[in-house]
């Protein structure tokens, strides 16, 4: 606690302060963990589907991972921070808390899942690209329903993945990026199944962090 | 779920299902908590049963990688790297260990005539290899011959001359089908049965990867067609070339030759490449990090889950158990995949983390939780039962919707998802097996062996007590909330002990007890019809393997090409491969046959309809790397088989030689060998477009069936196994509704036990005397009220100072006492060693006056003895002089001791008290002396009970209460009427300790005297029978008294000075009085005649507790630290230790073991024998003063507002008992142990009578 050099004069301010700054390094620490959990699910995620088209890696595969675009990984890790801190904000902003299964262990089988994901759409060969999109909506909406379950989270992930998808369209037309496979069609049909996916993994993420520190800010309180 | 107020006529058939569900749980746990082991062992023998096939798997990272080159510039690759040739591997460099060049033949007899029987279809066109062979063999371009070219191999590994017949020993390795009959074609057409000369190589029952079978026919055995019930009727096998060293131009007119002899019309495929099949042994980091990544999301998921398992002895032994169960299941999948055909195609290491989480670990941690959280004092097996049947529902409920999740993801039909899907369903299915016997049989074992060690550490701050809120994760780190009922924690289950007979013991109970062996031999002859039926001589099983194998799209779904294992992709390179080939190789579930449509141009003959007349041979993209299909296992066994290896070396196979072979019916009959008509007609056969699902819902119904009649089966096995009944049906009850009592997330909350004590209410002060013989109960409190309670009800039976009698308008005087909680401040010690004012001092007449002049006054301190009926302030009443008198009348300086008791924290001063309950011999509680009630007995010489004295000593025989009084006076009382039998008042010295012993009372006096009393019982008009001189022997006064018997009580002797200094101890037992005293010795006088037997010297310091039993066995403790025992008939020291730093504070000796107390807080346990320390147990600071043996192993010691039960074999806490809300840390000072079952204690001014039925039924 930073009161000693804040407030001798007015403890009530600083207290204040101290709280103030607290959660503000708290939230920078939470940001900082969801951006960096994104950075790396984007990279394994990315050498998944690198590995599709690819049987030999060439010699320099580390490189060809960071090859596609240096820039889709920060992206990735950005936008996961964004919405990892949302998450926990709306679900504050609308009153209704969130119970349903707040565990680590659920946490994590939800990531398991999110990568299983990934991993079928680049591993499994499908027959045709409606069959592969229906499979992964069914997938990303049962890893809704098993693991989230609320309203707020499956708009916000409708929305998120609509956006995504849109802005990726942007870009792949304006030729800034390009998709490891040229087949236009296959890659639009995962795309915003993978993305709803991952905005629920990653909601699910923020609002355990966030939920942790809930509870050290309450003992803290409960301290002072 | 209000499950019990539903009646039961108006039951759901969900709710009716339920009850089914749950009682059959009750019952697996029962049978699994009662025979743990041999359920262990059957579980491990049916894991390893089912992992068995997995051994001829190959482990994960040892695929094969490719690399491909055009066969038209093909030079063999320099061992020199040469700069950067594109995507050239590393490992392409030098000559391969060998070429492959496979041949692949496909013949059919065509057209089919119905006159044809099923051999025909595979007789002929076999029989033609031989003579490809000879062509092969025989070709000759520009002076190279195969001869010159192939590979020389030249002996087999030593260990296969099973092989000898059939691979080729020495020269060209060369190897087809004609292999079997050693390329001899005489010898194939004296064959009178070709599938067995094919089966009779092949491993019992297992399919393994790479057998002899798929060596030689060089395609997987489901694409042979050499079978009774090929549907194609087209015979596909490969003759395999291996060449040592590549010479195009021979091999290209060698495939010339072929194609003109045998031309293929209709291939298409392509010949310009060739692909080089790497062999390594270790993997790349570049492939493992997202195989890295959800191994570490798995380990992540175990580690939070486990975390959660809590309240159990070895919570990481469980967690080991918990993984154990569910990565077994997943062999176990693959185990049983494998065995019965389905050989993975996807690559295990890949969807393992997948299967787990799918499988999940949440089923195992709510069963845990279930366990747990039932009430600890059931017996072991009773607590799984009643954790499996309140979890069961849920449990089936999930495990319904993961099949049915599953389900519907096997109808997506796609094949890999269907592969998922189908080893997720076994897997399943095998975590559901191993959960319910393997871990639950470990969690019984678990909390059968759960001690108290760890959980002590959380007492008594906490456990025991419900959980204050739903804490998230750890529950337990919540700040306990102040106790709100007296309720037990319990420990341990103390059934664990039936683990603790000897070995040897147990094992013949347990042979007894189960008639293992009659079992035994059922079992095994369940066994032994299940393997008849696996052994299957009529080939069922094959039959079904190869449905399931052919028809099921899974077989299809490797079509595609190598197993991509892991990251090793099918190659389809840069131009000439399209990716969009993989994709649309796989079929549309409607579509006919596996082939795609731009393939099967082809088709010739009656198109599609009916039985096909004409077999069509087509060839298809996946013929042109046929070898594909084959294990990635197939080219180094083949060449192991020759102690060649292919680690980090590679092989190139050349493109393929089509070979089509049109046979007519003609030449297949005339190939006929005689035995061949013999075979059955074939079955009704199947059209060729039979819808693919239709085989899917036969495999599942297959599936169905066998996996009813396993259930049959096990379930006659059950009731064979538990044909005892295992007592009574669970107590139903389930989860704890949220919100009804606090719980965690599970709906759970720690167990509460049903035991409570029972709280005797009455007393106004604290409770000073305690004596019981077993039925009733007598109780002294500081005001010097006797009451009498039956130990088995509870109730008060009589209360001694009749007010009612005497002074009945001061009855109020012990009931109205709220006014007077402020005034009891000070604490009877407070009040001793004459530190008191003057205004310590006892009303003569009567407490109640005082009432009339105080007012009710603010209550301060509500948790403080009352001790208003004692403190008079009433100082004109008051005669002066009597502190006076006080010093020289004991001799004996209490200031000093009571000091000494405060400094170290102990409440009960130590020189002075002690309370040693004996089951066996009842010696006398002895009083806590109350220093402040000191007083000069009232010299009053008239008959009537003394009110004014307290009373320092009571002893209970029978109906007869005797009681000492500070002023020296002895008095019987009738327990039952609560009426003065008579009095004695031959001391003036008041009594200490009294024992009462048959009919003799010795009483201690303060100034080191010790009295024998004779008590008779005498009919009222009959004798009196005095032995002595009638004395001072007073008839009780006769308006209290009703009763006819006339009870006296006559001094017969009077040892003066029996010690120098005041009589602390004093024990009666087998005939012989004991004495302890501050003045460091131990007499032993004989009860009959008083007389002095022994003085025994020894211990340095006073004597605080003595122990004697009718075994006459003699502890003393001191206050030096020390505990001698005695023989009491010889008087010799037996043994003498040191084990206390401080004074022992108490006693007790079982059969086997020494148990002392002293106040350093410490439990020894000593052998009673040789006098060595066992174990000590450190207690909480001010605990331990009191102790009680309930029977040879069970201890009780009081504690701080509880009581503890210890197991004294071991030394293990069992339960600690609270006994009130408050936990302001009344010390528990005395402590009786009553025959029936319970304990009675005091408690401030309750008693507390606690029973102890579960404890006590475990003891035997």
């Amino acid at each position: 606690m930073s009161r000693s050099g804040s407030g001798q004069t007015d403890p009530s301010r600083g207290t204040y302060i101290a709280v103030i700054t607290n959660r503000s390094t708290t939230l920078v620490i939470r940001g900082f963990m969801l951006f960096s959990i994104g950075v790396f699910l984007a990279l394994v995620l990315n050498l998944l589907q690198v590995q599709r088209n690819v049987t030999l890696f060439p010699p320099d595969v580390i490189s060809s991972i960071f090859s596609s675009a240096w820039w889709v990984p920060p992206c990735c890790g950005t936008a996961s921070a964004i919405i990892g801190l949302l998450y926990p904000c709306i679900d504050c902003r609308l009153g209704e808390p969130h119970k349903f299964k707040r565990e680590w262990s659920s946490v994590m089988r939800c990531v398991a899942v999110f990568v299983g994901i990934n991993h079928a759409s680049a591993k499994v060969d499908f027959a045709n690209n409606v069959q592969l999109s229906l499979t992964l909506a069914a997938l990303s909406i049962g890893l809704w329903w098993t693991f989230d379950r609320s309203r707020s989270g499956f708009g916000l992930g409708v929305v998120i993945a609509l956006l995504a998808t849109l802005s990726t369209q942007l870009l792949v037309y304006n030729g800034v990026f390009q998709y490891t496979s040229p087949d236009f069609l296959y890659i639009r049909s995962w795309l915003p199944c993978i993305f709803f996916a991952g905005v629920i993994t990653m909601g699910n993420i923020g609002r355990q962090l966030a939920l942790y520190e809930c509870k050290l800010m309450s003992e803290k309180a409960h301290q002072d | 779920m209000p499950r019990g107020l539903t009646p039961p006529p108006r039951m759901t058939v969900r709710e009716r299902l339920r009850e089914k569900i749950s009682a059959a749980f009750y019952r697996h746990g029962l049978l699994c908590a009662s025979y743990p082991v041999p359920i262990i062992l059957f579980t491990s023998a049916s894991i390893l049963a089912c992992c068995y096939p997995l051994l001829r798997l190959p482990l994960p990272g040892t695929g094969p990688v490719e690399f491909t080159t055009r066969v038209r510039d093909y030079t063999v690759p320099s061992h020199e790297p040469q700069g950067d040739l594109g995507e050239r591997p590393d490992w392409y460099r030098g000559p391969p260990v060998a070429y492959i060049q496979p041949v692949l033949v496909k013949a059919a007899v065509s057209p089919w005539d119905s006159t044809l029987v099923p051999v025909d279809v595979f007789r002929s066109p076999l029989g033609r290899v031989f003579s490809l062979l000879e062509e092969i063999r025989n070709h000759v371009h520009d002076d190279g011959s195969l001869e010159a070219l192939c590979l020389q191999v030249t002996d087999l590994l030593p260990g296969l001359r099973r092989m000898q017949r059939v691979l080729p020993e020495h020269g060209c390795l060369l190897v087809s089908p004609g292999n079997y009959w050693q390329n001899q074609r005489e010898l194939f057409d004296s064959d009178p049965d070709l599938l067995k000369t094919v089966h009779q190589h092949e491993p019992k029952g297992l399919h393994t990867s790479a057998t002899l079978r798929d060596l030689l026919f060089g395609v997987p055995v489901k694409h042979t067609g050499v079978s009774l019930y090929s549907r194609k009727r087209v015979v596909t096998y490969t003759i395999t070339m291996v060449l040592g060293s590549y010479d195009a131009r021979f091999l290209s007119s060698l495939r010339a030759r072929l194609r003109q002899l045998h031309p293929s019309v209709n291939c298409s495929l392509r010949e310009d490449h060739m692909v080089h099949v790497h062999f390594k042994e270790e993997i790349g980091m570049a492939e493992l990090i997202p195989l890295v990544t959800t191994y570490i999301i798995l380990f992540a998921y175990i580690y939070f889950s486990t975390r959660k398992i809590d309240m159990v002895k070895s919570k990481w032994g469980l967690a080991l158990a918990a993984v154990v169960t569910v990565l077994s299941s997943l062999l176990m999948s693959v185990g049983l995949c494998t065995l019965f055909g389905l050989t993975p195609t996807l690559n295990g290491g890949e969807i393992f983390p997948y299967l787990v989480v799918v499988i999940g670990l949440e089923n195992v941690l709510v069963l845990t939780k279930s366990v747990v959280s039932t009430p600890v004092d059931l017996e072991v097996k009773l607590r799984i039962a009643q954790g499996l049947s309140n979890e069961s529902w849920s449990i089936m409920k999930n495990m319904a919707t993961e099949l049915c999740i599953i389900l519907i993801g096997y109808f997506t039909l796609v094949p890999a998802i269907q592969e998922f899907c189908l080893f997720a369903v076994v897997g399943l299915v095998s975590d559901f097996f191993l959960q319910m016997f393997f871990f639950t049989t470990v969690l019984s074992i678990d909390i059968r062996r759960m001690e108290l060690a760890d959980l002590n550490r959380r007492l008594p701050a906490e456990a025991g007590m419900p959980l204050p809120k739903p804490g998230p994760l750890r529950p337990r780190e919540a700040p306990p909330p102040p106790r709100p009922s007296p309720h037990t924690i319990t420990l341990q289950t103390p059934a664990f002990r039936n683990l603790r007979l000897p070995k040897r013991l147990r094992v013949v109970y347990f042979l007894a007890r189960t008639r293992l062996a009659q079992r035994f031999i059922m079992v095994g002859t369940v066994i032994w019809i299940g393997i008849l039926a696996y052994t299957d001589p009529a080939g069922l099983r094959t039959y079904l393997a190869a449905q399931v194998s052919e028809q099921s799209p899974l077989g299809e779904g490797g079509a595609g090409g190598l197993p991509p294992h892991l990251g090793v992709a099918p190659v389809f390179p840069g131009p000439g491969g399209d990716p969009a080939d993989t994709l649309s190789v796989l079929p549309a579930p409607a579509e006919p046959t596996p082939l795609p449509e731009n393939q099967s141009q082809g088709h010739h003959g009656a198109p599609g309809e009916g039985v096909p007349l004409v077999p069509q041979i087509s060839w298809g993209a996946e013929d042109e790397e046929g070898w594909r299909r084959l294990s990635f296992r197939h080219w180094p066994s083949l060449f192991s088989y020759y102690n060649i290896t292919l680690a980090k070396r590679y092989i190139s196979i050349l493109p393929v030689i089509p070979i089509t072979l049109h046979l007519s019916p003609r030449e297949a009959i005339e190939t006929r060998h005689p035995q061949d008509t013999r075979h059955p007609p074939p079955p009704s056969l199947k059209t060729n477009d039979l819808p693919a699902d239709l085989t899917l819902y036969k495999v599942a119904a297959l599936g169905l069936a066998a996996g009813v009649l396993l259930v049959l089966l096990l379930f006659c096995l059950y009731r064979v196994l538990c044909s005892r009944n295992y007592g009574q049906n669970g107590v139903a009850h389930g989860r704890r509704r949220r919100g009804d009592l606090p719980c965690d997330d599970y709906g759970y909350s720690p167990p509460i036990s049903e035991i409570s004590p029972l709280l005797l209410c009455g007393h106004s002060m604290d409770i000073e005397c305690l004596a019981s013989d077993g039925m009733l109960l007598a109780s002294c409190c500081l005001a010097g009220q006797i009451r009498v309670w039956d130990t088995q009800t509870g109730d008060c039976l009589t209360v001694i100072p009749k007010h009612g009698l005497r002074r009945s308008s001061s009855s109020g005087c012990w009931e109205q006492r709220d006014g007077w909680d402020a005034v009891g401040v000070a604490e009877p010690e407070n009040l001793g060693g004459g530190t008191e004012p003057g205004g310590g001092v006892f009303d003569e007449d009567k407490g109640y006056p005082l009432r009339r002049r105080t007012t009710p006054r603010p209550a301060l301190f509500e948790n403080q003895p009352d001790l208003t009926p004692l403190i008079d302030t009433n100082f004109d009443s008051q005669p002066p002089s009597h502190l006076l008198l006080t010093p020289p009348r004991n001799g004996f300086d209490f200031g000093g001791l009571v000091e000494k008791a405060y400094l170290e924290h102990e409440p009960p001063s130590p020189g002075l008290t002690a309370s040693y309950p004996s089951p066996l011999s009842g010696p006398p509680p002895q009083r806590r002396r109350s220093l402040g009630y000191i007083q000069p007995p009232a010299p009053q010489g008239q008959e009537t009970p003394d009110w004014e004295s307290a009373v320092w000593a009571m002893e209970l025989r029978g109906n007869l209460i005797a009681a000492g009084r500070s002023n020296g006076k002895l008095e019987l009382w009738d327990a039952v009427e609560g009426s003065l039998r008579c009095s004695n008042e031959d001391g003036v010295s008041g009594i200490t300790a009294l024992a009462f012993l048959n009919n003799r009372i010795v009483a201690a006096r303060l100034d080191g005297s010790l009295d024998f009393f004779t008590v008779d019982i005498n009919k009222p008009l009959g004798l009196l029978q005095y032995r002595g001189p009638p004395g001072r022997s007073n008839m009780p006064p006769s308006p209290c008294y009703s009763s006819e018997d006339v009870i006296s009580c006559q001094l017969t002797r009077s040892v003066q000075c029996a010690h120098q200094k005041p009589i602390t101890v004093l024990r009666a037992a087998a005939g012989r009085v004991v004495t302890g005293s501050q003045d460091h010795t131990v007499r032993v006088y004989r009860l009959e005649d008083s007389c002095c037997l022994f003085t025994l010297q020894g211990h340095s310091g006073g004597i605080t507790a003595i122990y004697i039993d009718q075994t006459m066995v003699l502890a003393s403790g001191g206050q030096d630290g020390a505990i001698c025992l005695w023989d009491v008939l010889t008087g010799s020291r037996v043994s003498h230790v040191y084990g206390h730093r401080g004074d022992v504070t108490s006693l007790v000796c079982t059969t086997s073991c020494v148990i002392s107390s002293g106040l350093d807080d410490l439990i020894c346990i000593w052998d009673r024998s040789t006098g060595i320390k066992l174990y000590s147990i450190q207690q909480e600071v001010g605990c331990g003063a009191s102790l009680g043996v309930i029977s040879e192993s069970l201890l009780v010691t009081g504690g701080q507002g509880c009581v503890s039960f210890w197991d004294l074999n071991f030394g293990d806490l069992l339960q600690t008992v609270y006994l009130g809300q408050s936990s302001d840390g009344q010390g528990v000072r005395q402590l009786v142990v009553l025959n029936n079952a319970a304990i009675v204690c005091d408690f401030g001014s309750e008693l507390s009578l606690v029973y102890v039925p579960a404890v006590l039924e475990k003891l035997d």
